[in-house]
């Protein structure tokens, strides 16, 4: 009874967290050109009040315990209701601090990013919509809550992208990276349906409970899983809907940080962390999702070696981590993934601020191959780069080090060869990000005297960010120690309530002995410093610059075109809409459908210009058509008196 | 009584307006039009207090032929009702500010379409139905012809020939009914009390089908529409969009499935495929549309086919999902032909490809464009969501395949609308020196009107979907 | 009771006169051009009618065939009034009264 008073009374909180970033968004929106700067100043109060809701919450949430209810009625036909409701529990508080707080950090230093654009408080209101419909996407108690929050932040993903709308590839950029998840959406919208039909609701309570009922591995819970995962894909940039990401980093820079590499990219893992025991019965599902993430993971890694822009390269970076964190679900070990999602949000939040940084000292270029030499000029930013340039490479302690290590660690005791692609894509990854490191920072400025005469610090509303950032980067790993260093996992023992339901079902993880592990872990840290090394050695001892694009050949070329997938896509499914639109109108429509329509027309007019050749004008035909038709009709009345019961 | 009333303010404020002149002619149009609203609203909350009882009135008219004065309001007609009366009051206050040649019979005429409109939705006996069935296409056919864009004369005999052409085959259907009802009598209670009809099924079905298909329209009867939505004034297309086309889809639930029940159970996959390609196809289409408003006539096609797949799946979620999909359809396609309007006004041009760079003109105009845009693409909170995830689950309970061709929609939506959106709105403009002023007052309040209602009725439908669940039910049993 | 009135001729003869009249209009109205005379058939064909009518109205023993005749003759002087006229006034415009010449109405 206590314990009930005692979650009712978080209900408003629970409430409130939403609630403020939707109050600052209305806010911007009415009082914007009053308000001015302050505007970025409220969407970040507001941020912030939602992160103290959050805090306020999680320290008194009672242990093993959820908050779980309904806010109104939404939906309601038949005997199916789909409720507003939210869910709070460790894995949503995770992620609603990790939505929050670095949430918050990249909105305060969006507030000296932005300081000189002109649309300043329409971006503060989208990144504050932003934020509520990723508070709802994480609270919500159903898939169809999830679902709001789902399109509501490809929406917001959609309008950042496109936030300096006058240039016409941003818009392309936005409007492709909102249809690719379509696609993705789709599949949960149909997956949603057969929860729906099968299940009788949406709320994660009943659907996960209904799919206990059904044997493991059955045709409908393959079905139902992997059609979630199709949504999956899209929002999480995965194997083929991963275009749009690379894309989208048309938007501005803490659009990138906070959309497509701590939150938004991430809730694809959340939807599969959140339906892990639906996940859990249909292991064939659990296999895919492991095929595509490890293949991702190595195919953005291949690519993003040969990127000169400084954030593309951060962007497949993030594609390929986040196939990293799919290959852990698809291991079964969701704990895992989710503890990446953790310290990735930090490093990579903190890697693209960096780059903002970099990009706002450089006033505006991208191109690492005009960069160079930074680290004198901007010290912060170097060094907090530096930070999480290490923590995403894994070298120990740093963040990266010990959630990357748990996922390889897992799939060394699954399979082998998934071990060796992933460590490999690990390998990959801190070359390309010390290449990225070594070009940007090192040796000599390689851009033009007014740049280079413009180089200057952020303030103090981006670096601060950059420092909190950084910290979190540093210690952030240590939430998940390794059973090998003898202390308590924290993470994933705050996390098991949730997945206790697809532990049991798949039965215990396997354990690797310690000494295992630490091989293991001595083996990715070699492998780390040795990719450093080399890098170090093309870029820094030979100074080595990656080629214009008109000189490079052979696979380097394809790997330079990302392989070509854009120009496939859309010669496979663009072209071919964009054809048949035509055809559907100027053939189907104005030639077949229309053809039969005019012809009715036409044949009424036909009939017409025919019969009226009878009306001669002579009175004389008149008068004999009318006798002779008259003698017709008596004829008939009297030698087949019945014909007239046909005419009736 | 109260819809008498309904029925009759239109009806005097059309033949009052003759008698106004210039400007007090629409000022006197709104009022009247606000009153019905005020009206309606008033009979929504008497209706609500009743137990979602219907106002029933009955009177002989005459008595061989039986044909009675049965109006009867349950929860669909008075939905229907509210939506007519909703959007007319927008469609008037969008023609403030524009250029109208004899405004007074242009509003009469309009207000007259609107006693017809709310005449098809509570009439319950057949023959008066069709009465005010044809007499829609009277104020409308003049409203296209007189005051309609170039090549007008060809589109809307078109059109009307069409459409007539389409109602007689309804009068056969009525025809069959007639004579194998019992009592010699086309009231919709009768006719609904005895389903086996005396007839052929098949046949009453498909004139019935193909009379509502050519009003809403369905695949292949779509080829009036585009260009008649295209030449008419835009608050005619607005009537014939928003309204008139949910005489269609409103008498697909009233008049064909509780009359020819087995008919329609034999020919439903017929039906519903053919709603669903429909779907599919007019999306396709509408993306390279160049025309403003064809590009949102085919989008309109496109909705409706899902609505009448809907109400085809013949499921409770799909019939109550095409009813909020109609209010929705009908509110965010006002919208859209209005927006399509505002650009023409200032930029006389209704082509896709020329246009450009009108957000950066006009911010507020931008924002409301894309409220309406995104609702009518069905993103979630908006009223195009809660219909669309209903009747896409309703053809999803009838086939599981056809419920993920028509959720094509979701992709397709999206891929048009915001084609159509960079095209015209983002970006630098094209067109050399454009002058666009931002939202004018009238301009305003109908665009904010719209905005709010798209809001309210997403996310909190639940008074519509308690309004027609009961009539629903009924029907479906 | 019953009073019946006997007939000199049988009725057949006044049908065999009404309808040789008949035919003699209806060959009169097919094959002279001239309107007069066509109007002229055409109140033979009327004629021929009445007879009939009276005929049979007589035989039957029942007056109300007789009073028809009556109207019909009313009618029929009314119809030779305005089919004059006409034909007055088509004469004025075209200077002739043959039909063939009236083909100013067709398609």
């Amino acid at each position: 009874m206590d314990n009930f008073i005692e979650l009712t009374k978080l209900m408003t909180p629970a409430i409130l967290i939403p609630l403020f970033p939707l109050l600052g968004f209305l806010l911007i929106t009415l009082f914007g050109k009053t308000l001015k700067k302050g505007s970025g100043w409220l969407a970040s109060a507001m941020i912030l009040a939602s992160f103290i809701c959050t805090v306020y919450i999680f320290v008194n949430l009672p242990e093993g315990q959820s908050l779980n209810f309904t806010v109104f009625e939404w939906i309601k036909w038949g005997d199916i209701n789909l409720a507003f409701g939210l869910l709070i529990d460790p894995l949503s508080l995770v992620m609603l601090l990790v939505v929050t707080g670095v949430g918050f950090l990249i909105h305060l230093y969006s507030i000296g990013y932005m300081h000189s654009d002109e649309g300043f408080s329409r971006f503060f209101l989208q990144m504050n919509l932003f934020i509520f419909f990723m508070l709802l996407l994480v609270m919500g108690n159903s898939y169809l809550v999830m679902f709001i929050g789902w399109e509501g932040v490809g929406l917001c993903s959609y309008l950042l992208i496109g936030f300096w709308f006058k240039k016409d590839a941003f818009n392309d950029a936005a409007k492709k990276a909102f249809i690719m998840n379509r696609i993705g959406d789709l599949g949960f919208l149909i997956g949603m349906f057969f929860m729906l039909f099968y299940f009788g609701g949406l709320d994660f309570t009943s659907v996960m409970i209904a799919a206990q009922t059904h044997e493991k591995g059955s045709a409908l819970l393959v079905t139902i899983t992997l059609l979630l995962f199709i949504g999956a894909m899209g929002k999480s940039a995965q194997i083929p809907l991963y275009t749009w990401l690379p894309d989208a980093m048309a938007g501005p820079t803490p659009v990138s940080a906070l959309i497509h590499a701590a939150t938004m990219v991430t809730a694809g893992i959340y939807m599969i962390c959140r339906s892990n025991i639906l996940f859990a019965l249909a292991p064939f599902t659990l296999d895919f999702v492991l095929i595509i993430g490890v293949a991702t993971s190595l195919f953005a890694a291949i690519i993003g070696l040969k990127q000169n822009d400084i954030k593309k390269v951060l962007a497949y970076s993030t594609v390929s981590q986040l196939g990293l964190m799919f290959a852990a679900l698809g291991l079964g070990v969701f704990s895992s993934g989710m503890f990446h999602v953790v310290t990735h949000a930090f490093f990579k939040a903190l890697l693209f601020l960096g780059a903002g940084s970099v990009i706002h000292a450089m006033s505006g270029a991208q191109d690492i191959r005009n960069m160079g030499g930074l680290s004198k000029y901007i010290k912060i930013t170097y060094i907090t780069f530096l930070i999480g340039t290490l923590a995403i490479s894994g070298i120990f302690p740093f963040a990266g080090f010990f959630s990357k290590d748990e996922i390889l660690a897992q799939s060394f005791a699954n399979h082998k060869l998934i071990w060796g692609i992933l460590s490999f894509s690990s390998m990959l990854t801190a070359f390309y990000m010390f290449r990225l490191y070594f070009l940007t920072f090192n040796t000599q400025f390689r851009g033009t005297d007014e740049q280079k005469h413009h180089l200057h610090e952020s303030p103090a509303t981006m670096t601060i960010p950059l420092i909190l950032l950084a910290a979190l980067s540093v210690v952030g790993g240590f939430m998940g120690l390794p059973a090998a260093f003898g202390s308590a996992h924290v993470f994933s023992r705050y996390l098991s309530p949730v997945f206790e339901g697809s532990v049991s079902i798949m039965g215990a993880e396997h354990h690797l002995n310690h000494a295992t592990e630490w091989v293991l872990m001595g083996i990715a840290t070699l492998a780390a410093i040795v990719s450093i090394i080399v890098a170090y050695n093309i870029y820094i001892s030979k100074k080595g610059l990656p080629e214009p694009d008109a000189e490079v050949k052979g696979f380097a070329k394809w790997v330079g075109n990302k392989f070509y997938v854009d120009e496939l896509f859309d010669m496979i499914f663009v072209r071919p809409l964009m054809v048949m639109s035509d055809i559907f109108f100027v053939l189907v429509d104005k030639l077949i459908i229309d053809l039969f329509v005019n012809a009715a027309a036409w044949v009424v007019g036909f009939t017409g210009r025919t019969i009226r050749l009878v009306q001669t004008g002579n009175t004389g035909f008149y008068i004999f058509a009318m006798v002779i038709s008259i003698m017709v009709l008596l004829y008939c009345q009297l030698v087949d008196p019945y014909l007239y019961v046909y005419f009736k | 009584m109260l819809s008498l009333i309904l029925l009759f303010i239109p009806l005097l404020a059309s033949l009052l307006l003759l008698l106004t002149r210039g400007n007090t002619s629409r000022i006197v149009a709104l009022a009247f039009t606000v009153v019905q609203l005020g009206a309606t609203y008033y009979a929504y909350q008497v209706f609500k207090e009743q137990g979602f009882q219907p106002f029933d009135i009955q009177m002989v008219w005459v008595v061989k032929p039986a044909i009675n004065l049965h109006f009867s309001m349950d929860g669909i007609s008075m939905l229907m009702v509210i939506l007519t009366n909703l959007l007319l009051p927008l469609i008037v206050l969008s023609g403030f500010n524009r250029e109208i040649k004899r405004p007074h019979i242009f509003y009469s005429l309009m207000l007259l379409m609107q006693f017809a409109l709310v005449g098809v939705f509570i009439s319950f006996d057949g023959f008066i139905y069709y009465i005010f069935w044809e007499l829609a296409l009277i104020p409308i056919y003049f409203i296209s012809f007189v005051w309609g864009s170039e090549n007008r004369a060809q589109v809307t005999l078109k059109f009307f020939i069409y459409t007539l052409a389409g109602s007689l085959l309804m009068l056969f259907g009525f025809v069959f009914l007639y004579t194998g009802s019992p009592n010699h009598s086309l009231d919709w209670n009768i006719l609904t009390s005895n389903p086996t009809c005396n007839c052929n099924q098949t046949w009453v079905f498909w004139l019935f089908f193909i009379a509502f298909a050519i009003k809403i329209p369905i695949i292949p009867f779509h080829t009036w529409q585009p260009d008649t939505y295209r030449s008419a004034p835009t608050q005619g297309t607005m009537l014939l969009s928003g309204i008139m086309l949910k005489m269609g889809t409103y008498s697909l639930i009233r008049w064909l499935i509780p009359i020819v029940p087995a008919g329609t159970k034999e020919w439903q996959a017929v039906a519903i495929t053919l709603c669903v390609i429909g779907v599919v196809y007019a999306s396709i289409i509408a993306i390279k549309q160049s025309d403003l408003k064809k590009l949102f006539a085919y989008s309109s096609i496109a909705h409706v086919g899902l609505i009448s797949a809907g109400i085809f799946s013949l499921t409770l979620s799909g019939m109550q999902g095409s009813l909020v999909q109609m209010l929705a359809h009908g509110i965010n396609v006002v919208g859209l032909f209005f927006c399509a309007d505002i650009i023409f006004n200032r930029t006389q041009s209704y082509q896709v490809e020329g246009l450009g760079g009108i957000r950066l003109a006009a911010p507020k105009f931008a924002t409301w464009f894309m409220v309406i845009v995104l609702a009518s693409v069905a993103l979630p909170l908006t009223n195009g969501f809660v219909g669309e995830i209903m009747l896409l689950y309703g053809i999803y309970q009838f086939n599981i395949w056809l419920g993920a061709f028509a959720g094509l929609t979701i992709i397709l939506g999206a891929v048009y609308m915001l084609r159509m959106y960079q095209k015209v709105m983002l970006g630098e403009s094209l067109m050399d020196g454009m002058n666009f002023p931002d939202l004018l007052w009238n301009e305003k309040v109908v665009l904010i009107s719209i905005g709010i209602m798209i809001f309210v009725t997403g996310i909190y439908p639940k008074p519509i979907l308690d309004l027609t669940e009961p009539a629903i039910k009924l029907l479906l049993k | 009771m019953e009073q019946v009135i006997q007939h000199s001729n049988p009725q057949s003869w006044y049908l065999v006169l009404s309808t040789i009249l008949f035919s003699i209009g209806v060959m009169g109205v097919l094959f002279r051009r001239n309107a007069i005379i066509i109007l002229m058939c055409i109140e033979l064909m009327l004629n021929s009618v009445n007879i009939l009518l009276v005929s049979f109205s007589a035989y039957a023993g029942n007056s109300e065939g007789q009073v028809f005749v009556f109207f019909i003759m009313v009618v029929a002087a009314a119809e030779v009034a305005v089919g004059l006229a006409l034909l007055v006034s088509i004469f004025r415009n075209t200077a002739s009264t043959d039909i063939n010449v009236l083909s100013k109405l067709k398609w």
